[in-house]
């Protein structure tokens, strides 16, 4: 079985986020980017993949800092190859992104085929599309967001994957190969590899190099203003030692007549 | 009709859901600040009767396939593209939860035509739509207007106050047509339910919520007995659930229930957005978490800093001795 | 009258005995050889360094005998035992070589008129050792002691050599009535009971014989079946001792093989790790004080090396002959002996290193183990984030580096920036002191009183990380030698004379494993060290006296690990607090139950008390002690937890030995006295 996983980078979230002097990005000096949680999910599923039915994983990953220590990660987790994308023009977009995969997966050797490709089903700064369905379109590929478990079927045409619903539910479908799942959550929380073994995988592995193809298409939104979220409501913080707190939430639920 | 406001109604299981009402509302402003019509896309199977909560809107567009009777991604985006392109509405709203997640980009995809995502709100400045998008999980906001249309929006949970958005009158129906493949990549097999718990947590009407915060497993028992003393139920984050804490029943959020209980107590839960979007509703939300930063305290009337493990066990202590105070001397 | 001479049936006695005294030597030799044997199936260590320090180890404790007097109760029986060993290792050695050689006069011992009485004072001293040490063993039970039939077999065996022996003085002097003039009290007072039954007067000869031909088969015997039980301990443990760990214990050993991190499989371990299996007498000393053990973990120091041991015995056959394809030669030890809980909850305080008397080093085996672990990836889940965030934000809160120094924007004054001014003091504070809510406050009462002494400190804003120790202990190895690196790095380019640390765990690993720092230039010490310092050049100025009565607990780095005992214990007579010290301190001192990254794993259910509990309601127990004063911030977090658990908040409280310091010496300070 043959996986390719589409890695992308976003914003780390624990630093605070700065604006930029022109209002409309992100401030890089302050920045820190971190491997989408749910593309670690995405390697993490292909890996469980790859040890119950075999064949090879390969991560495709679009160039950002901090994508070769992810790269080499994935590597030492037990991923076959890893190819980035370099030259990348800054402040693309998911779906500017999406169209730089396609391209160069139609154009790079040994990529495609793939029987499945796997992403995260959403990033948090997908504001104009996400890569998992895009490249299902571009391909032409059956696709199913949200998936939270595969399972390869004995004679090896298709899938079986559950996906989540709302309310705790799930739904089961059943996929024809070669598909295009964005995965939610890997079966497993994704594995820890240790510090060692990435270090190893530094020096001894390769991460492949291909330089982006230019743009075809100028984005098709326009980010006017960026700003911090104005906080329209703040609750009433409760001071002082616990016993007063407690008294003091107690009142006021007697006052709502919840107790 | 060309330049018309488009909303997508979220049909699954035969029901409309919450959100299609909220979306409903702020379709409804959107179209009336450009003097449009307002109509809804309900797609599905036998399921016509579902319009007749969608007063709101000037119109229901309503194809009926047996294809469409389960959410699938594919088969949704087909349909709406094929009337999209025939129709060419101004824009179409649609709800992101976890039933469309994917509609809206294979649509714009199809069309070629751009898709705005994570909106939180849409307004009409001189005559060009403009959204306000969330982005990093809830840590900026970004001011978005696309490059031409139609214009896909996917409107996160929260826009506009469903009751706005609902009306119980049947609008002017139209039934449309559309032809789907045959034998579909991608086959629908079953639903798998959520272990039957003893708990319905959308009927409780007061929860004790835990999250991280909480440490271990051990510690939910400090909120069972909250929970207990008030006459509610547990229920928890996605990360309790995905630890094996509480079981899937009791998940609040989005990928979880939606709850409206007339008490919610979030004990160390941080607020991320996915867990919100489950209870922001609720009628009195008190949250309790060690960090003064955590987003919950926006969407919480009341909070305090103070940590949950010590903090829960004397509010326990001081409903019960309160409750037994009301019951007078026995 | 050499029993030997007489003919036993067709055979002279003296071929009987050549016999006998072959064959155990064989079967001796041989075992002992298929041991060593064992032992060489361990990768090699360099023990072999510093030998004259590793001699006088060896007159220490092996002929000192210095650690087994830690409880008196069987110490002084070992040691009289011990002894009598070795008394009768001469004497008996005598006897054997005289009844070999019958016909060759050879000067023996007890014909030695000042050795003779002391071989016969002997066997009465070990005849009373045996009886109290059986008394403890059988009646008194104590825990971690193996009741095994090895232990009842040497038991017996010894016994009856010291009572063989003194049936052969006693009925040597009954057959040869004449003085010789050595003064031999007990077998003298054998002599009397047993003369006075006329069957035995008159089979004397015969009986002197027989208990001599028993005495010598019973050592032949025993020299058997030494090297099968757990008595082996005698030939391996002062050799065990020998070789045994000279560097400081704060100082772990790197993995011995770049490849494949830690151990599992005997080849992985070091022989000098398979020798502790046989140097260890099951004596139990080490469980006896292990914090986890003590709280019903499954963590036990003794079971690890008699496993280790087990595997050996088990396995190592099957490498020695070469049967069957290396990876099926040997179950792992991780999972089959030893269970990952095991590893896990080990606090590595080292009280059972301590404790040891054969000088095992029960850590070093742990932290092996735990390396294979992380080298498998099977670390639990808050474990798992835990190293994540300290992979990528040098910290295990999972918090943003640039707030390290957030706790100085309440200070009213900015500590000066080690990076970028030369300073004389570099304070490295550790991650609890930094980013640890609780903890904020007491970190400022310290920055304050340096400032009010005018010392001229910095510390390094965002460039600090974790220092590695408990990363290492936790056995990633790979993430310890990273942080290492920056951190050296970072050192490297600020300007100081001399380090300190808030953090004992911190202090440690700074002076112990990081080679690149030039601790010739630079020294390392604890806060308290600079404390004391400080008061006693007069720099820092005490204002008043504190009326308190106090207990100090020793933090497990500070204290076992590295000596410093005597600081923190000077600051507080300076202060003038009533030190009331609690029954467990100094190098006996209780964990608090965080060390060894157990603050970042989860927590087992169920457990009955918890370390950290055990230790304040020790502290609790001592008479009008208010403040329980710790110098270590995870002491402070884990053990103000654990007043909350116990209900004894009102009885007692925490306190920073910073927090004292500061309320001694500021003008003005509002006082919150607790109980």
């Amino acid at each position: 079985m043959n996986i390719l996983v589409l890695l992308r980078m976003v914003p780390d979230v624990v630093e605070e986020l700065e604006l930029a002097a022109d209002g409309k990005s992100l401030e890089q000096e302050s920045l820190r980017m971190i491997l989408s949680e749910s593309d670690g999910h995405a390697v993490e599923e292909a890996l469980l993949l790859k040890e119950r039915h075999g064949g090879t994983v390969t991560a495709l990953a679009l160039d950002a800092p901090e994508m070769d220590d992810a790269l080499f990660t994935a590597l030492a987790k037990g991923v076959d190859r890893a190819v980035k994308i370099t030259g990348l023009e800054p402040g693309l977009t998911a779906r500017g992104a999406a169209q730089i995969l396609a391209q160069v997966m139609a154009t790079a050797a040994g990529l495609l085929p793939a029987d499945l490709i796997l992403s995260g089903t959403q990033a948090i700064d997908d504001l104009d599309g996400s890569i998992a369905p895009l490249i299902a379109h571009s391909l032409q590929r059956p696709f199913v967001a949200i998936v939270v478990q595969v399972a390869m079927a004995p004679s090896g045409g298709t899938v079986t994957v559950v996906k989540e619903c709302p309310g705790g539910v799930r739904a089961e479908f059943e996929v024809q190969l070669p598909a295009v799942l964005g995965i939610q959550a890997a079966e497993k929380p994704p594995r820890y590899v240790p510090v060692a073994k990435v270090r190893a995988a530094a020096k001894s592995r390769q991460i492949e190099c291909l330089p982006a193809p230019a743009p075809l298409e100028p984005p098709l939104v326009e980010v006017l203003q960026m700003m911090k979220p104005v906080v329209t409501g703040h609750a009433t913080m409760l001071e002082g030692p616990d016993e007063e707190i407690a008294g003091k939430i107690c009142e006021i639920l007697a006052e709502r007549g919840l107790m | 009709m060309a330049g018309n406001i488009w909303v997508l109604a979220e049909q699954w299981r035969g029901r409309l859901s919450e959100i299609t009402y909220e979306v409903v509302a702020l379709g409804s402003e959107v179209a009336t600040a450009l003097g449009v019509k307002l109509q809804v896309v309900l797609l599905g199977h036998k399921m016509k009767g579902l319009a007749d909560t969608l007063g709101r809107a000037d119109g229901v567009l309503y194809v009926d396939h047996p294809a469409l009777e389960e959410p699938r991604v594919e088969t949704q985006s087909a349909a709406l593209a094929q009337l999209i392109q025939a129709q060419q509405p101004r824009c179409v709203l649609i709800p992101l939860t976890n039933v469309t997640l994917g509609v809206g980009t294979l649509v714009a995809a199809q069309l070629q035509v751009p898709e705005i995502s994570f909106c939180q709100d849409l307004c009409v400045l001189e005559g060009k739509l403009q959204a306000r998008c969330v982005l990093y999980g809830g840590k900026m906001e970004v001011l978005v207007t696309a490059v031409r249309e139609p214009t896909v929006f996917g409107i996160w949970p929260g826009a506009r106050p469903a009751e706005k958005g609902r009306a119980e009158q049947m609008p002017a129906v139209e039934e449309v047509a559309v032809t789907l493949p045959e034998a579909l990549p991608v086959r629908f097999k079953r639903y798998i339910e959520p272990e039957a718990g003893d708990v319905d947590v959308t009927q409780q009407d007061v929860l004790v919520a835990v999250g991280r915060g909480i440490q271990s497993q051990d510690n939910i028992e400090l909120a069972e007995e909250l929970a207990q003393a008030l006459g509610g139920a547990v229920c928890g984050s996605r990360p309790v659930i995905d630890q094996g804490w509480l079981p899937l029943s009791r998940q609040i959020g989005k990928s979880g229930a939606i709850v409206k209980p007339k008490l919610y107590v979030a004990a160390g839960i941080s607020g991320a957005p996915e867990h919100v979007e489950g209870m922001k509703n609720a009628a009195l939300i008190v949250a309790i978490n060690t960090d003064p930063q955590a987003p919950i305290f926006n969407v919480a009337q009341y909070g305090t800093t103070a940590d949950a493990l010590d903090l829960l066990p004397l509010l326990t202590e001081g409903i019960r001795k309160a409750i037994s105070k009301k019951a007078g001397p026995s | 009258m050499i029993p030997t001479a007489v003919r036993l049936g067709p055979l002279p006695g003296w071929l009987i005995l050549w016999v006998a005294f072959v064959l155990a030597l064989a079967l001796f030799a041989r075992r002992v050889w298929f041991l060593v044997r064992l032992l060489r199936l361990g990768h090699w260590e360099n023990r072999f360094d510093r030998l004259p320090e590793r001699v006088k180890r060896v007159v220490t404790y092996v002929f000192g005998q210095l650690r087994l007097l830690d409880e008196p109760l069987v110490g002084i029986p070992h040691v009289l035992i011990f002894y009598g060993f070795l008394v009768f290792l001469v004497s008996t050695s005598g006897m054997l070589l005289q009844g070999l050689l019958p016909n060759v006069h050879l000067p023996s011992v007890e014909e030695n008129r000042y050795l003779a009485p002391v071989v016969d004072i002997f066997a009465v001293l070990v005849l009373g050792g045996l009886a109290v040490s059986s008394f403890r063993r059988f009646v008194i039970r104590p825990a971690g002691l193996q009741q095994t039939v090895d232990a009842t077999v040497v038991n017996i065996m010894i016994a009856s050599l010291m009572v063989t022996y003194l049936f052969v003085e006693a009925f040597g002097m009954i057959a040869v009535p004449h003085e010789s003039g050595i003064w031999l009290p007990a077998g003298r007072w054998v002599a009397g009971l047993a003369g006075k039954s006329e069957f035995l007067r008159a089979g004397a000869v015969s009986f002197h014989h027989l208990f001599w031909w028993m005495h010598v088969l019973t050592v032949l015997g025993f020299l058997v079946f030494l090297p099968y039980s757990k008595h082996m301990h005698l030939m391996a443990s002062p050799f065990n001792v020998f070789f045994s760990q000279l560097d400081p214990p704060g100082r772990l050993a790197p993995p011995a093989q770049a490849e494949k991190l830690g151990a599992e499989n005997i080849p992985e371990f070091s022989w000098r790790q398979l020798l502790s299996g046989f140097a260890c007498a099951e004596c139990g000393r080490c469980e006896r004080v292990c914090p986890s053990h003590l709280s019903g973990e499954p963590c036990s120091p003794r079971e690890l090396v008699h496993n280790l041991k087990e595997q050996l015995l088990r396995y190592g056959p099957a490498w020695l002959n070469q049967a069957r394809p290396a990876d099926e030669r040997e179950p792992s030890m991780i999972g089959g002996l030893t269970a990952p809980a095991a590893l896990w909850t080990c606090t590595t305080c080292m009280a059972c290193v301590e404790r040891c008397p054969v000088l095992n080093e029960h850590l070093s085996i742990v932290v092996d183990m735990r390396r294979r672990l992380v080298e498998r990836g099977e670390v639990d889940a808050r474990l798992d984030e835990a190293l994540r965030n300290l992979g990528r934000y040098g910290n295990s809160f999972g918090q943003s580096e640039r707030k390290r120094a957030a706790w100085t924007q309440t200070l009213g004054f900015k500590p000066k920036d080690a990076r970028k001014e030369p300073v004389e003091w570099l304070w490295y504070l550790g991650e609890y002191a930094c980013y640890h809510s609780g903890l904020q406050e007491i970190t400022r009462s310290l920055a304050r009183v340096l400032q009010a002494a005018q010392v001229d400190f910095g510390i390094l804003y965002e460039a600090e990380r974790n220092s590695g120790n408990d990363i290492r202990r936790v056995g990633e190895e790979g993430l310890f030698e990273l942080l290492r690196e920056k951190n050296t790095a970072t050192l490297r380019q600020a300007q100081f004379k001399n380090l300190f640390s808030t953090d004992p765990h911190v202090y440690n690993t700074l002076k112990n494993e990081y080679p690149e720092l030039d601790h010739g230039q630079h020294g390392v010490y604890h806060y308290t060290e600079l404390l004391w310092d400080l008061l006693r050049s007069g720099q820092l100025k005490l204002k008043r006296k504190l009326p308190y009565r106090v207990t100090y607990h020793d933090p497990c780095y500070l204290g076992r690990y590295n000596g410093v005992y005597e600081a923190p214990r000077a600051v507080l007579r300076m202060l003038g607090v009533e030190l009331k010290e609690m029954p467990r301190s100094r190098r006996n001192s209780f964990c608090c139950g965080g060390g060894g990254g157990r603050v970042w794993m989860e927590e087992t259910r169920g457990v009955e008390s918890r370390p950290s509990e055990n230790r304040v309601r020790e502290a609790a127990s001592a008479d009008g002690v208010q403040f329980l004063v710790v110098a270590c911030p995870k002491d402070h977090v884990m053990f103000s937890d654990a007043l909350k658990t116990t209900g004894l908040e009102g009885r007692l409280a925490i306190k920073d030995l910073a927090e004292l310091v500061e309320e001694a010496t500021t003008v003005a300070v509002e006082v919150e006295c607790t109980a």
